[in-house]
């Protein structure tokens, strides 16, 4: 009789937990799975949104007709102050993007260090790919370049102007047309 | 007194100056003036010490400094190696051995004992322009006179500076070798002379004589390529004018003294000033000289097409043929930043045009987009930084103080970076006319004419332009661009706009 009741619990529990399995494991890999990829391919921005709060920005991308820039609205991840608030603002800017936006920025380019001095220059130092990786071309220079300081211009009051650095140092251009030894200012004449 | 004191007395009397004599011999060596070391990352010293009248310098300092690997050997020889070269000292000779060369030193190694430290060897000073200048990969210029190491391409011009009094105020002569740029601006109660130069070799001016009230109180470094000159209470106003002398540049301030009751006497007459190098180009002046730049160039390829064509290729092809339809058809001397593939740094291009007093520059590109669908030639010139161009038309308001001809000059190098905020106008005017003239002969981009702050035109004393001529990127584009046809009716319509230009400055040239 002892025996009989000890198997039945073990039944019993068995079950439970086969069940508990299917609901929390089983269910959700073979169900859940498929969904979250397609969800995840839809977002243009491959890197989820971190977690937090978001502030919305105005973003740089190159116009159908490749001549000038366009703004799109996106969120960016808030920043403690204007550097920190500056550096997610170009993190999120030169981040890779899927079509139709085409960003300015060349394919690698990473954001090395911003600061910003108390008079509102901003400095923002980008890898060597900004220059090494870059097509050339007056038009595409100016782009790049108006993409980086109107975003922060744009974006945060506290800058006023911003000078593009490669690889930690001042650079004379960025490609050999663009005069970069001076910070910039906001110039909304390359924006559509 | 007892016999034994006096003896004890005259025993002393004798040891204490051989006493005296012998702490003089053993004193640890003098420290002279260290060397300053100028180079990109910055400045330091190194110390110098003075044994029998030579001075000498560490050989660990000099290894920390220059990265070099010391090494004492059984045999007491001192091998010192930097990547791969190697100078051998040895202790009792003032020789050293460079690569198997013989060179000399006026003495040899010396070891620097001091008390709980190990000991150092020592090296003469000229050891650093002798053995380790001809081993090292950058350049060494040991200028022992003013204690000055320069390491590397900096640009150090020695400024020995002179001051007299006169009766209407004072002069100074800052003379610079070799030739060197300046500019003197005023800054509430000092002068600022700033320097086109990475550092300055200075000998400053003995200021003795100079009254604490008179125009000039003293002059001091005040970074590393500025002097200040400060003034005093009597200051009035100050004229400067440059000369280019054998190998060094003269700058001359005048200072001029408030005036007392009785008008000062005229003073000393002063010497011709000799015509300002950079003249603008008066409104009639004709065109008489054009310089041309084929962008690119060399290991800058610029952009390059889907079928491999280069920019740089492009721009030297047509600034070729442009140079000979405009010496052709305009009777023009025309000027080629570049002949060949070789990459010229964008200073040395506007250079090449303000040096040789050119009256209109040209910059050849080819354009890229990220679309392949763009096209266009679009033809661009310089624009500035609100602030800049303020400041530079300020500035040329300054000019109009009675000038002794050496106002001018001023100006001109205040603005050397900014020179194109004087042609602007006119630089936008031509831009205009290239635009109606490339109108229908070539398609012309969707905004034809534009602006931008470009680092080739910012500098260019003359009206100057950067034509984009199309889009390698763009398939069509490029395979037209790379033929003769386009080339061609690229070039008569510059030819043509520069024809237009020229009569619209009123000059028909000679």
């Amino acid at each position: 009789m002892r025996l009989n009741r000890i198997a039945a619990i073990g039944a019993i529990a068995l079950a439970i937990g086969a069940l508990a399995w299917l609901l929390f494991v089983g269910l959700p890999r073979w169900y859940g799975g498929p969904t979250a990829t397609r969800a995840v391919a839809a977002t243009p921005s491959p890197a989820p949104p971190p977690p937090g709060r978001k502030i919305k920005a105005r973003l740089y991308y190159v116009t159908d007709d490749g001549t000038r820039l366009t703004a799109v609205e996106r969120e960016v991840a808030y920043g403690d102050g204007t550097a920190e608030q500056a550096r997610q603002i170009i993190e999120a800017q030169i981040a890779p993007v899927a079509e139709p936006l085409v960003s300015a920025v060349p394919p690698g380019t990473k954001l090395r260090s911003v600061f910003v001095t108390d008079r509102g220059e901003a400095y923002v130092d980008l890898s060597r790919e900004a220059s090494a990786a870059h097509g050339g071309g007056t038009l595409d220079e100016l782009l790049t370049v108006y993409t980086i300081v109107d975003a922060l211009t744009e974006n945060l009051p506290a800058v006023t102007s911003v000078q593009v650095l490669v690889g930690g140092k001042e650079v004379d251009t960025l490609a050999g047309h663009v005069d970069l030894r001076r910070p910039l200012a906001k110039n909304l004449e390359w924006v559509e | 007194m007892l016999p034994s004191a006096r003896r004890c007395i005259a025993v002393a009397a004798s040891i204490v100056p051989l006493v005296v004599l012998a702490a003089a011999a053993v004193q640890p060596p003098q420290s002279p003036t260290p060397l300053t070391l100028v180079s990109k990352e910055g400045r330091r010293t190194l110390p110098v010490y003075l044994v029998s009248e030579q001075e000498f310098v560490a050989l660990d300092d000099l290894a920390g400094v220059f990265q070099l690997a010391v090494r004492d050997d059984a045999l007491g020889a001192i091998t010192v190696s930097y990547k791969g070269k190697t100078i051998v000292l040895t202790p009792d000779q003032a020789l050293a051995s460079v690569s198997g060369k013989l060179i000399s030193l006026p003495a040899a190694p010396s070891r620097l004992t001091a008390a709980g430290a190990p000991p150092r060897w020592l090296v003469p000073v000229e050891f650093i322009s002798r053995a380790l200048a001809p081993a090292y990969d950058a350049r060494i210029d040991f200028r022992k006179p003013s204690h000055l190491l320069v390491l590397g391409d900096m640009r150090v011009p020695r400024v020995v500076i002179r001051y007299d009094a006169q009766a209407a105020g004072g002069r100074l002569t800052i003379d610079a070798t070799p030739r060197t740029l300046s500019a003197v601006t005023q800054e509430n109660d000092r002068l600022a002379i700033r320097f086109d130069a990475d550092a300055l070799d200075l000998a400053l001016p003995s200021m003795q004589g100079v009254q604490p009230q008179g125009v000039v109180q003293g002059v001091r470094p005040v970074d590393q390529v500025t002097l200040a000159v400060d003034l005093g209470p009597r200051f009035s106003s100050f004229r400067a004018s440059t000369q280019a002398l054998d190998a060094a540049s003269r700058l001359t301030i005048d200072i001029v003294a408030a005036p007392t009751e009785a008008p000062p006497a005229p003073g000393p007459a002063q010497p011709p000033a000799p015509p300002p190098e950079l003249t603008a180009a008066t409104p009639t002046s004709p065109i008489r000289t054009i310089a041309i730049d084929a962008g690119h160039g060399g290991d800058d390829t610029g952009v390059v097409g889907a079928k491999g064509a280069k920019e740089k290729d492009l721009t030297l092809a047509v600034a070729r043929r442009l140079k000979t339809a405009m010496e052709s058809r305009l009777g023009v001397r025309v000027l080629l930043t570049r002949d060949e593939d070789r990459n010229v740094p964008i200073d040395e291009r506007t250079a090449t045009a303000n040096h040789n007093k050119a009256d209109l520059f040209v910059s050849l590109h080819a354009n890229g987009s990220l679309r392949p669908r763009t096209a266009g030639t679009a033809i661009l010139y310089a624009s500035f930084e609100k602030g800049a161009e303020e400041a530079a038309r300020a500035s040329l308001l300054t000019e109009r103080v009675p000038a002794f001809g050496g106002g001018t000059r001023d100006i001109e190098l205040v603005m050397w970076d900014l020179a194109q905020t004087r042609h602007v106008d006119r630089s936008a005017a031509f831009a205009q006319i290239l635009e109606r003239q490339i109108r229908g002969r070539v398609p012309l981009a969707a905004r034809p004419v534009d602006r931008a702050p470009l680092l080739v035109l910012e500098s260019a004393n003359m009206p100057a332009v950067l034509i984009e001529m199309g889009y390698l990127t763009n398939p069509d584009q490029e395979r037209q661009l790379t033929g003769g046809e386009m080339q061609n009716a690229i070039v008569q319509a510059i030819v043509d706009a520069v024809l237009r230009f020229r009569e619209s400055l009123g000059g028909l040239g000679t």
